[in-house]
């Protein structure tokens, strides 16, 4: 089911130059799983912005987002106490049950904000995860210290070399010769084909896409995959790797 | 005093006037996971084609000012498979008569589209879709000139049995020449304005936005053109026009119903809020009572 309701806002504050943090209390039981995501409608801004869940409870959703243009850049000078309309219970998140036992969860840039949640599940239920964190640079590099304090093995790349390995996600396996049976990822595009591509691990994939509503009827986010087309906003985000195709 | 919001569309009574748009909707069952979508007038489905399309490529959505422009190039099942798969679970969710939109890229296949879904119990009015700007060699290239708008209509009019209402672009020079071309080819209504061709283009990167480069603009911003067109033509034909463009609010459904249309369309309004036709058949009866209106029909165009 989604709900539409009103959040307030008790958090939000930066933790690099472009990523915020902003944590929302409200009525959170619509959610179901890791990697499902908010619709939030901006003051101002004919469309809501889609955001991935980064954590959530009982009463509060954390997100973690990049200050990316006009509705974010409103998100961000919110203050707590401000009210949001969120739309919730959107997408279909990641198998959190999957059985494995060292998965590695794969962020590329903002996309590590739906990782957390599910490495805090899988840890939970005494799966290791490996998280490996990729940005452009040193200063780009956010969450790391969150994935670090739930008790996971972390590790950071950056294109620049200027934090732990120089290069992509990708090259964090090689270098580290990391042994996994399977893979979570959410990032750009084009990382998501190198992992998908690189990786001989099985695994799942986070998508992202401009939506318009959010809730599957404006096929505004549809992807062609082996099965057909597939809404982003509602069959996906998360697809199985070997679903998707690669032009 | 009771509210009288009952509208009737060739001889289709619906309890209100408002019909989520085409395209906005999807086949309407899984907006009831949001409410009941009993309390509709009616729904005018996704447009529907012969075949299953995929659409356009993406990114096939920009936002504007009071608005979007999306082209996703009328991605939808086929129709066989609306009528084999999605109409049924319409069914299940939405027990009142429907509006089948109805698309394509030839006159064949309008009419081949048009022939079944008019044997569909379910559906009340068959919408054709001669409007929509984001595919190549259909759609809205119908929609242009008054004699193939005229063609398409007689060619449909033989094979259907139920009330044909035309879907026509405000992308055009003179909207009445071509709604009456369609009245005089035996269309029972008019159903305007699609949207509007537009374009946005991401200044840091140098390209549009959308990867079809051009889309249709929609939204609050463009319901003084709806107004207009609906006035015109409604003043200008004889049958009946459903208003369709930038609502979004119980006083936008009566200023539409002022400047002519019977019924009004909500589209893209629906994208950002879901409840938007809830809302909108809510407010109606206290919005009637502020104007002083009795029944919804003695307001229908009357504007002079």
């Amino acid at each position: 089911m989604y709900k539409r309701d009103i959040y307030t806002v008790t958090e939000n504050r930066p933790l690099s130059a472009k990523t915020m943090l902003m944590v929302l209390e409200g009525d959170t039981q619509y959610i179901g799983s890791a990697g499902e995501f908010v619709n939030v409608a901006v003051e101002g801004k004919f469309l809501r912005r889609p955001i991935s869940i980064c954590d959530y409870d009982g009463q509060t959703i954390t997100l973690l987002y990049d200050i990316v243009g006009e509705g974010t850049k409103i998100m961000s000078q919110l203050t707590p106490g401000a009210k949001l309309d969120l739309l919730t219970g959107l997408g279909r998140g990641f198998s959190e049950d999957k059985e494995c036992l060292r998965p590695a969860l794969l962020g590329g840039g903002i996309g590590c904000a739906p990782l957390y949640n599910l490495a805090k599940k899988l840890l939970a239920r005494g799966v290791r995860p490996v998280v490996i964190l990729g940005f452009n640079t040193a200063k780009d590099v956010v969450a790391k210290e969150m994935f670090e304090r739930l008790g996971a093995e972390v590790y950071v790349a950056t294109v620049d070399g200027s934090m732990g390995t120089k290069g992509f996600v990708t090259d964090v396996v090689r270098e580290k010769s990391l042994e996994c049976d399977y893979f979570y990822a959410c990032g750009p595009m084009p990382m998501l084909r190198a992992v998908c591509g690189d990786l001989e691990w099985s695994g799942e994939v986070s998508l992202d896409e401009r939506m318009a509503c959010g809730f599957g009827v404006c096929m505004c986010c549809s992807v062609e995959t082996r099965s057909g087309a597939k809404r982003i906003c509602k069959e996906g985000p998360v697809f199985m790797k070997e679903d998707l195709i690669w032009k | 005093m009771e509210r009288d919001m009952k509208v009737t569309l060739s001889g289709v009574t619906l309890d209100n006037p408002v019909i989520p748009a085409s395209g906005c909707f999807g086949y309407g069952y899984g907006m009831s996971e949001f409410y009941d979508i009993n309390i509709l007038g009616s729904i005018s489905f996704k447009g529907t084609t012969r075949e299953a399309r995929y659409g356009n490529p993406l990114p096939r959505v920009a936002e504007c000012s009071a608005g979007m422009i999306n082209a996703v190039g009328l991605q939808n099942p086929g129709i066989d498979a609306v009528i084999s798969e999605e109409l049924p679970k319409m069914r299940e969710k939405f027990h009142k008569p429907i509006i089948a939109n109805i698309s394509g890229f030839s006159i064949d296949e309008y009419v081949e589209c048009c022939r079944k879904i008019d044997s569909q119990e379910q559906v009340a009015i068959i919408e054709l879709n001669v409007s929509c700007p984001n595919v190549h060699g259909g759609g809205m290239s119908f929609g242009t000139s008054p004699n193939s708008v005229a063609e398409v209509v007689r060619a449909v009019k033989k094979v259907i049995t139920k009330p044909l209402y035309v879907k026509l672009t405000p992308n055009v020079t003179d909207i009445v020449a071509i709604a009456k071309a369609a009245e005089e080819a035996g269309a029972d209504g008019i159903c305007l304005i699609n949207t509007m061709l537009g374009m946005r283009i991401d200044t840091r990167t140098r390209r549009p936005i959308i990867a079809n480069k051009m889309g249709g603009f929609s939204g609050a911003a463009v319901f003084p053109v709806a107004v207009r067109m609906v006035y015109q033509v409604s003043k200008a034909c004889s049958i009946p026009v459903i208003g369709c463009g930038g609502v979004e609010t119980a006083a936008d459904v009566i200023e539409m119903m002022m400047a002519g249309a019977t019924a009004v369309e909500v589209g893209a309004a629906n994208l950002r809020n879901p409840y938007a036709c809830k809302e909108i058949i809510e407010a109606l009866p206290k919005e009637m009572e502020r104007l002083g209106i009795e029944r919804l029909t003695d307001i229908i165009g009357i504007v002079e």
